[in-house]
């Protein structure tokens, strides 16, 4: 089994279309290298010119925010979900 | 000499302060001096209306005429869409005018966004964020649907009242300020209410002033306040056909100018305005001698807990 990343709606087109994309095992940052070596549009999406994940992205890993468990070192197992979201609401 | 009870007696109404609806607008244009010495750039500071926003003026407009019409009246409910500013001005209007309001708005808006709507008695209901506005708007649609009777839609996104409250106030206001000397006006889109109505009005005053608007580069941004029009729902006020120029942002360049604008201008501005700034300083760069204005939407008080600030505190 595998775990799988939702990906928000203003990216799906960066990976054919799809809501959600499934991942192997790992670290956050390797299922990220992971998912932009398959991807390669969405680097500049969630990186930033220093190569870190852009300020305003929030990941998620089961509902948990990776800035409070190990960051990018945390482990994602099979079965994990997750979640790319930015840090603003996006209206007025 | 008058004395200072004589003036208090004799003056009007409005230099009381009769309601804090008569605070909404007259705000000042600050010269840019340092993060733009160059050229004449000038900003609308915004938060100095009452609800801390430009969002003050539509809202007022959008209730005014709504209260005028006969659409809004006691018993009914104002219901919107928004992530925060526009909210703030209803709630504030709607508190002092005795209207219940329900906001619909992404779950991701700021904690301090949240108890500042709370703090004026607006109920709040909180959607995907993953859908970002476009699902607040979904939802409002919604809730109207089921419940037309129950409710004033105020629909910001659609309602001419918003334009037309920058056409008869931002846009008068910054051609006054400039003694009529602007040469080009940036603004960027949210609504389109601002670039449309204040745009519009410049544009009568002289063909000749330029006005650029401004978008977040792509569909994936952090410019809370803004909206990429190619990806989003478009709002039907906003004007496609204005602009002599359209200016893209990447976000962590608006990030960088509020930090800038706060270390040295004294001005802790919202993430908007800088990215207002990115794209009023290219187009002041590229004219020395001319008069650019800008809007700062807001003050950066609600954004301190982003984290483009956590290397900048």
């Amino acid at each position: 089994m595998t775990a799988k990343i939702e990906i928000p709606s203003a990216l799906q087109k960066f990976v054919n279309d799809q809501k959600t994309v499934e991942v192997e095992e790992g670290t956050v940052k390797n299922v990220f290298n992971g998912l932009i070596g398959k991807y390669g549009e969405l680097q500049n999406h969630l990186y930033d010119e220093q190569g870190q994940i852009r300020s305003f992205i929030n990941i998620y890993l089961n509902d948990e925010d990776i800035r409070y468990a190990q960051n990018l070192d945390t482990e994602v197992k099979s079965g994990d979900v997750i979640q790319i979201v930015p840090s603003i609401a996006g209206g007025f | 000499m008058k004395s200072t009870a004589a003036k208090a007696k004799t003056a009007p109404d409005r230099d009381l302060g009769s309601s804090v609806t008569d605070l909404i607008g007259n705000t000042p244009l600050l010269r840019l001096s340092r993060v733009c010495p160059q050229a004449n750039l000038y900003a609308k500071a915004e938060w100095y209306n009452p609800g801390q926003s430009c969002k003050d003026r539509p809202a007022l407009y959008i209730l005014n005429e709504a209260e005028r019409s006969g659409q809004l009246k006691k018993g009914l409910t104002v219901l919107d869409a928004t992530s925060g500013n526009t909210g703030i001005a209803y709630a504030m209007i709607c508190a002092d005018r005795g209207y219940p309001v329900t906001l619909c708005m992404p779950a991701s808006v700021t904690p301090a966004r949240i108890k500042v709507l709370k703090a004026y008695g607006a109920e709040l209901i909180l959607t995907d964020p993953i859908l970002f506005s476009d699902g607040a708007i979904l939802k409002a649609r919604e809730l109207y649907a089921a419940a037309p009777e129950k409710y004033f839609y105020a629909d910001q996104y659609g309602n001419e009242n918003n334009w037309i409250s920058h056409y008869e106030t931002t846009g008068p206001e910054i051609y006054a300020q400039t003694a009529g000397r602007i040469t080009h006006f940036v603004a960027t889109l949210g609504t389109g209410g601002t670039f449309t109505g204040a745009g519009r009005f410049l544009k009568e005053q002289s063909k000749d002033i330029q006005l650029i608007e401004v978008q977040p580069d792509a569909a994936f941004h952090g410019l809370e306040g803004m909206k990429h029009m190619e990806s989003s729902i478009v709002p039907p006020i906003y004007d496609a056909r204005l602009a002599d120029r359209k200016m893209a942002v990447r976000t962590e360049a608006a990030y960088r100018w509020v930090v800038e604008l706060a270390k040295r201008e004294g001005l802790l501005a919202g993430i908007s305005s800088g990215a207002a700034l990115e794209a009023a300083r290219i187009v002041a760069a590229e004219n020395p001698q001319g008069t650019v204005v800008t809007v700062f939407p807001d003050n950066g008080l609600k954004y301190l807990s982003e984290h483009f600030w956590d290397d900048n505190l």
